[in-house]
């Protein structure tokens, strides 16, 4: 099992989470060796966002996740597209994905 | 999982589910229909009409920077024939306004428009970091709110606009028309969702993404990479608008439509005759439109001014002992500068003895007269001579009225707090959606 490399981006705000870091290249560990009891073979975004409250998301993750899905109103898109045309979270995270978190919940 | 071809059939993948309608489309189509939509709401509600000019709100927010961007785009697609320019308002909040109003003056570059910035600090002597140092951070919405929308008034008077546009979409009035539910607000409930508001002798505001889905905006923006300002206030937000939108965020997820729904509701629901409803009239001292006899605006800095901060929020009643504690503590200094006065001075024929005062004096005022003693029998405010000339300058003349305000608090019971949400009579008009 190889690891996965993707590209994580945020926006609208929702980079103040992430350190204020708009862009960060992640690589993923395999999917077996992180979520041991999983029967899936590959990443979707359901067990990314795991990983990223586990990896990146240090403080007050409840404006990020809910549940198992990202809060209402932050918008993610997949390689540029609207991740509700791709199975939102049972999307399978491809090598070289560009993953895009975006606000729309803040200021106006 | 394989692409979604665009729903309009021209051949591309779609990149967006729009949540108004549900359709798949790519980023051109869903251009032209975000755009076709905001110009047929302009149109339908008739927001402008040829030649005039009009102040775009803009905050360097994502509403206000696609708002600017759309406008400007249909007034040369479809020749609108207006002079659009900008209009911001500098509250005074450090780490927050500073840093947005550069991204206005991006705005004002990109999009070729003139930018007029209105600072508190000019128009009330204060800033919102001054004011929140005042009153801390509890209520610090209240007056940055009320201010605020004076503040648009008095900008748009001086760029001397038709109109001014406010950035307000879909999301924002459905969250609106529940606040004002939960508030049991029902005067502003009933306008809340027209689309144009403000009554005779204002200038009127329209909000052209009013049928504009927040997340549609925010796509809008990142496809055509407008650059805009997404910092949170520095201040604490307003929790119960908090839960408020956390709801409606969460309805939305499960039923998207849930958002054009309540604004629905909001535009057709009539209010029984019975209930009464405050008029709206000028207020008596700055001679802008109010639902009391002294705008809220004017009590909150009357507040300010005297170091009585609280004076303009909650309850008028509250308001009102307030007031009778200040006057009655202005008294009690009163009553005690006169006795002390009397004490030191002797009165005959109407006139000051001079030989008395030059006993008190340290003989460096001989010539203490008429006019001098009576100044020090009057209210010792703090005087900021900028606050004084612009007062005088809007007719906010301070000269005590202490005594007529209360009266006025008096007879009307309700404060009605005056957020910066919307005012005017409700036109209700129905959501343009293309889909195909």
């Amino acid at each position: 099992m190889t690891t996965l490399k993707i590209q994580l981006q945020f926006g609208g705000g929702a980079e103040l989470l992430f350190d204020k870091i708009k862009k960060r290249e992640v690589e993923l560990p395999s999917l077996k060796k992180y979520f041991p009891e999983s029967q899936k073979e590959k990443w979707t975004i359901k067990e990314l966002l795991v990983w990223m409250k586990d990896n990146l998301l240090m403080e007050r993750p409840e404006l990020f996740v809910q549940g198992d899905s990202v809060r209402p109103g932050i918008l993610v898109l997949i390689n540029d597209a609207d991740w509700e045309l791709y199975g939102e979270l049972s999307y399978e995270v491809q090598e070289n994905d560009v993953i895009m978190f975006i606000s729309t919940l803040h200021g106006g | 999982m394989p692409a979604v071809p665009c729903k309009t059939g021209c051949g591309k993948n779609a990149m967006l589910k729009r949540p108004k309608t549900g359709d798949a489309l790519c980023k051109e189509c869903f251009f032209w229909a975000f755009e076709t939509e905001i110009h047929f709401t302009i149109t339908k509600g008739e927001l402008f009409k040829p030649g005039d000019s009009v102040a775009v709100a803009a905050s360097g927010g994502k509403d206000s920077t696609v708002l600017a961007h759309v406008l400007k785009t249909l007034n040369n697609r479809y020749n609108y024939g207006l002079d659009l320019m900008l209009l911001s308002i500098d509250e005074g909040i450090t780490g927050y306004r500073d840093d947005s109003l550069e991204t206005v003056k991006r705005n004002r570059d990109d999009y070729e428009m003139n930018l007029k910035i209105l600072s508190y600090k000019d128009l009330y002597g204060w800033t919102m970091d001054e004011i929140v140092a005042q009153i801390g951070r509890k209520n610090n919405c209240t007056f940055c709110g009320v201010f605020r929308r004076q503040a648009l008034d008095r900008g748009a008077a001086m760029l001397n606009v038709k109109c001014i546009a406010t950035g307000h979409n879909a999301d924002d009035i459905a969250e609106t028309v529940l606040m004002n539910v939960l508030r049991g607000d029902i005067a502003r409930l009933k306008r809340c969702t027209a689309i144009t508001t403000g009554s005779e002798g204002t200038i009127p505001r329209v909000k052209p993404l009013k049928y504009t889905y927040e997340k549609e905006i925010v796509m809008y923006a990142h496809y055509k990479k407008l650059v805009y300002f997404s910092t949170e206030c520095v201040f604490a937000p307003n929790a119960y608008r908090g839960h408020a939108r956390a709801l409606l965020k969460d309805l939305e997820k499960i039923r998207p439509s849930c958002i054009m729904d309540i604004i629905y509701s909001g535009e057709t629901l009539s209010v029984k005759e019975e209930v009464s409803m405050p008029t709206l009239r000028v207020c008596s001292r700055c001679k802008f439109v109010s639902s009391q006899e002294v705008c809220k605006a004017c009590v909150l800095l009357e507040g300010l001014n005297k170091g009585l901060p609280k004076l303009g929020i909650g309850k008028s009643s509250k308001a009102k002992k307030m007031l009778e504690e200040y006057n009655a503590k202005q008294k009690a200094e009163i009553d005690k500068l006169n006795y002390e006065f009397k004490k030191n001075n002797c009165v005959s024929k109407g006139k000051i003895c001079k030989s008395k005062c030059n006993n008190v004096s340290n003989g460096k005022n001989d010539e203490c007269n008429d006019n001098n003693c009576k100044c020090s029998t009057e209210l010792n405010l703090p005087v900021n001579p900028k606050i004084n000339k612009l007062l005088e300058e809007y007719g906010l003349l301070d000269d005590n009225q202490e005594q007529s305000l209360n009266q006025d608090l008096t007879k009307n019971g309700n404060s009605g707090l005056e957020e910066n949400t919307c005012a005017g009579a409700c036109g209700g008009i129905d959501g343009f959606s293309i889909a195909f």
